[in-house]
């Protein structure tokens, strides 16, 4: 997608009306493309070209790329810093705020300076817990949970103003998105709380791995009778196994995963498990396209990011068109065809 | 106690109706309250609270009850304390991500909600964040001030 009011490639544009930012993921949702979007894992290390490396793997493929926040409660680069080098190039970061690690008066500072920073979109998280990660013994924060996190987010940028009522000179233009997993229990209120959610001032949710399609279907028909179709735009968490037994792995130890038995099952009996892995993955995709509601898939492939553009291609999702790259518009030959 | 926790949800209907009419007392009782003056009640009423909600429902003296829009479960009990959950990390039996022998505190509220008149409309509200300069005092006072004093000394700790 090409839009022709671009100043610089790949740089914020003009705020479209009724638009709340001036960035790529919005319009395209907007537009009614199927988005894509996918995480690149921040690196234990200070070398920017470490992120940019990350970052090239998915060069034609995503709309954009989520920076996670220290994510499982392990220590990483900070999604902010993640962010603020990836808009540096152009790149579309969705910027992940977890409660974990930091206070109200963090996360509104942080919130500034991403946007100040060129970061147009925000995901708003409560956090794994600290028992998860590699620093078990440090102190959970939790001043806030997601949903008045996306409160205090939206009072910045539609009034202007802290949590404390002080007022900011120039707000924020932040596209805000929060997560939801549909599959995790009490499955019967998921939708309920996406409400709240989007009550909050979600515009925007990325699903947790969706592996089952029926649970699926049974939240998105909640989603639909609480009439919030057409009021936010739902992409749907998926991703590649490498081996029957890594699905089990994390089936078991990964908190709020749901996958059936019929996906362990047919990834055992395969003879090659990650091949197969990721047909599944495009499976699931094709069939989320035609889900009603479905505005995009996120794909978390961590430690086989470099699948994920093999996993789009195959899908057919993107339908033609090459979402923006640093090089695109001067290169198109190099629109890595592998 | 984790055991009287699970039961005061189980009794989520009962308790939020003797609430309702207890509170109705307190708010009558509010001249009185003034005449002895809030100040001189703060301790010993932040103490019988704290022995009486602490015992039934493991209260954490937040000082700003939310148990009627949470189905007599407390939210401080989650270790995330969420106001507003479950978060993505409940187990497929329904119990914590970060404590696996307690029960999600929310697949509990929503639990205790479903028995509450209007309790699955009060749990849609969104909780504001916590005002941790409440923390251990009464929620009992706060409530009766709120709800007799002219407006402008609402949210004063």
């Amino acid at each position: 997608m090409i839009f022709e009011d671009e100043p610089v490639p790949g740089y914020p544009l003009p705020i479209l009306p009724g638009h709340v930012s001036p960035g790529r993921l919005e319009r395209v949702l907007r537009a009614g493309a199927f988005a894509v979007t996918t995480e690149l894992a921040p690196p234990d290390s200070a070398d920017p070209e470490d992120v940019y490396k990350r970052a090239r793997v998915f060069d034609g493929y995503v709309d954009a790329i989520n920076a996670t926040d220290g994510s499982g409660a392990n220590c990483h680069m900070s999604s902010l810093a993640v962010c603020a080098l990836l808009t540096r190039v152009g790149y579309a970061p969705v910027m992940q705020i977890s409660c974990r690690d930091k206070n109200r008066i963090a996360i509104q500072g942080d919130i500034l300076g991403g946007a100040a920073m060129g970061v147009c979109n925000m995901l708003c998280l409560s956090g794994d817990g600290v028992q998860a990660g590699d620093h078990p013994q440090a102190k959970p924060v939790f001043d806030l949970d997601a949903l008045s996190l996306l409160e205090i987010g939206r009072t910045l940028r539609d009034e202007k103003r802290f949590q404390s009522g002080r007022k900011v000179t120039f707000a924020p233009r932040v596209f805000f998105g929060a997560a939801e997993n549909p599959c995790g229990p009490p499955v019967e209120h998921r939708a309920l709380r996406l409400a709240k959610k989007v009550a909050a001032g979600a515009q925007f949710i990325q699903t947790q791995y969706v592996y089952d399609l029926d649970r699926l279907r049974a939240f998105m028909r909640a989603v639909e009778d609480l009439g919030l179709l057409g009021k936010v735009f739902i992409l749907v968490g998926v991703g590649p196994f490498k081996t029957a037994k890594g699905a089990e792995f994390m089936r078991n130890n990964v908190p709020g995963t749901h996958i059936p038995d019929a996906i362990i099952q047919r990834l055992a009996g395969a003879q090659d498990q990650a091949r197969e892995g990721r047909r599944i993955c495009v499976e699931l995709i094709q069939e989320l396209r035609t889900i009603n509601g479905v505005h995009g898939v996120h794909v978390m492939a961590y430690r086989q990011e470099e699948s994920v553009a093999e996993i789009i291609r195959d899908s057919g999702v993107l339908a033609g068109r090459v979402p923006w790259y640093p090089g695109r518009d001067q290169d198109p030959a190099d629109r890595k065809a592998s | 106690m984790y055991r009287v926790r699970l039961w005061s949800v189980r009794h989520a209907r009962g308790l939020n109706r003797f609430y309702n009419g207890f509170e109705r007392v307190l708010v009558a009782l509010a001249p009185v309250f003034r005449a002895i003056g809030y100040q001189r009640l703060e301790r010993p009423v932040a103490a019988l609270e704290r022995g009486v909600k602490g015992l039934l429902f493991d209260c954490k003296m937040c000082g700003q009850c939310v148990l009627s829009s949470t189905g007599m479960s407390c939210p401080m009990n989650c270790p995330k304390n969420i106001r507003n959950g479950p978060c993505g990390g409940v187990r497929a039996n329904g119990h914590c991500e970060v404590r696996p022998e307690m029960r999600c505190v929310w697949v509990q509220a929503f639990a205790g909600a479903e028995r509450m008149a209007g309790g699955l409309e009060r749990i849609r509200v969104v909780q504001a964040p916590v005002d941790r300069r409440l923390e251990g005092r009464s929620s009992w006072l706060k409530v009766v001030r709120e709800k007799t004093d002219p407006p402008k000394a609402e949210g004063k700790p």
